[in-house]
């Protein structure tokens, strides 16, 4: 019984949870107007996010992208359809590693620095001031980081996906010899519009949803050094689960 | 938020255009009744008013107006730690104005120097000391000439010679700005050479008012103990426990 009982009360607590994220996203949402009208802001964040985690977006795009060339290779040689390795490569990055490789990355880098950087802005009374000075910190800080976390993010899955490819390249085309042509050619044959559309809207989905997590978790989070802690901690965890699933369900929409 | 009322049948009247000190033992609720002065908490009954304005039924943006007229200093100053002490002080005219980039300059130069930190106008909050940090505070709290200036236990982790400089300048601000100044503290020395009248709370009540010099002679014990600092007498040394033999001589029964 007591066990039912435990599992009940959790299900509830999260239901609770989740209702007050929602809430919290119709808030920032309502502020878009006003945070726009103040674009300097959204952009300087843009730079924030965008610019701490390009480094590693990069270096991870071009690893997967090299790692994806040479197993692509090893296994279409079995097939003895090496010149598919640049369709394969670019379906895979474009569609699934591209948005989710770089979602994850970008909750581990900016969306950590986002929740840690408000946390420690509650406590130590840094968003209460605001509010005395009659500044609502909503629109102030929280939006214009969830705005620019939201716009930097399909962008670094654009620049990683670019990246992989040219990594896919380097190691079928200049190294496994794969005809730099036919890697080519394949590659325009194999890709859609519609797949470079899936993976525009999944990394514009994975951006609002990561920075929702990062700002809500900053914005929430207990005011103690433990609290500010638990916030980032969560961040990761919470991004990383809720983009796998929202993956899931997107690559299910799109079929 | 159940539990225990903080405030029960308390009274208080502030008088504009004076230095008003509310003292009182730790977690007596002083904090507390500062978010109520500004409405940053709503009390579950009884009237509240600030200006003629009842609290409770002030509309948000109301009640940001009325912020406006407010200047509150925090315990730990609460600068913004992204931006430098110049900007700190002007952070409230940029949201608020449209003023001419000339004109922010000489104001935040004039109230920087009032509190006689014009010289480290380009520092970060992260190089300031605990004092200085407070005097930046107290600029930008006076830089949109407010009516109520708030001080939230003023006086906290200062040496002696910072716990000078800002005695000094709560008076002088008062009087040169006509300022109502409300300051919380429990440094009873302290106060009472700037306090024109002093509220002494205990158990949720105003358990003496009067000058400083009133508040000395006051023969009630729990007055004497505060002002005198006894260990012991109306408010316990002793945080509420069982029979201490009863409790050491117990069986550790799984506790």
């Amino acid at each position: 019984m007591n066990v039912i009982k435990e599992l009940w009360q959790s299900l509830l607590d999260s239901l609770v949870g989740l209702g007050a994220v929602v809430r919290f996203f119709f808030r920032l949402v309502i502020s878009i107007p006003a945070v726009l009208l103040r674009f300097d802001l959204v952009v300087a964040q843009v730079w924030n996010a965008g610019a701490l985690s390009l480094v590693i977006i990069m270096l991870s795009g071009l690893f997967v992208g090299m790692v994806l060339g040479l197993q692509g290779f090893q296994l279409l040689q079995r097939f003895g359809s090496e010149e598919a390795l640049g369709a394969a490569a670019a379906v895979g990055l474009v569609k699934e590693l591209g948005p989710v490789v770089t979602a994850l990355l970008f909750a581990g880098r900016a969306g950590t620095a986002l929740a840690s950087e408000l946390g420690l802005m509650r406590a130590t009374d840094q968003l209460s001031a605001m509010e005395m000075m009659a500044v609502d910190p909503i629109k102030r800080v929280v939006t214009p980081r969830f705005l620019g976390g939201a716009i930097a993010m399909p962008l670094l899955a654009a620049i990683f996906s670019l990246i992989g490819i040219y990594g896919a390249q380097l190691i079928g085309v200049q190294i496994m010899g794969v005809d730099s042509g036919s890697f080519w050619s394949q590659m325009r044959g194999g890709v859609d519009l519609a797949d470079i559309n899936e993976g525009i809207v999944k990394s514009i989905v994975f951006g609002v949803a990561c920075s929702l997590i990062a700002v809500y978790e900053g914005y929430h989070a207990t005011p103690t050094a433990a609290g500010v802690g638990r916030a980032t901690t969560r961040t990761v965890v919470t991004s990383a689960v809720v983009v796998l699933f929202f993956d899931y369900l997107l690559t299910a929409a799109f079929l | 938020m159940s539990g225990r009322p903080i405030f029960d049948g308390l009274t208080m009247n502030i008088q504009r255009a004076g230095v008003t000190a509310v003292m009182g033992p730790s977690g007596t609720g002083k904090t507390t009744l500062l978010r109520l002065i500004t409405g940053q908490v709503h009390a579950d009954s009884g009237t509240i008013e600030v200006a003629g304005q009842d609290m409770r039924t002030l509309k948000r943006a109301d009640l940001y107006k009325l912020r406006r007229r407010m200047g509150m200093l925090f315990q730990n100053g609460a600068l913004l730690t992204d931006l430098s002490v110049f900007e700190n002080v002007a952070f409230p005219l940029r949201e608020h104005t449209d003023l001419p980039e000339r004109l922010i300059r000489q104001l935040v130069l004039t109230k920087l120097q009032a509190v006689g930190l014009r010289g480290a106008a380009d520092l970060m909050p992260s190089e300031l000391s605990g004092g200085m940090a407070r005097r930046v505070a107290l600029a930008r709290a006076i830089v949109m000439d407010p009516e109520l200036l708030i001080y939230d236990e003023p006086f906290v982790g200062l040496d002696p010679i910072s716990m000078g400089v800002i005695l000094r300048l709560i008076r002088r601000l008062n009087d040169t700005l006509g300022l109502t100044s409300i300051v919380v503290s429990h440094d009873v020395k302290e106060i009472s050479t700037v306090a024109d009248k002093v509220f002494l709370l205990s158990g949720g009540k105003v358990v003496a008012s009067g000058t400083p010099q009133e508040l000395r002679s006051d023969p009630s014990e729990i007055v004497r103990q505060f002002v005198g600092g006894l260990a012991d007498g109306p408010v316990p040394f002793h945080y509420p426990a069982p029979d201490y033999f009863g409790e050491l001589l117990a069986r550790g029964e799984d506790s």
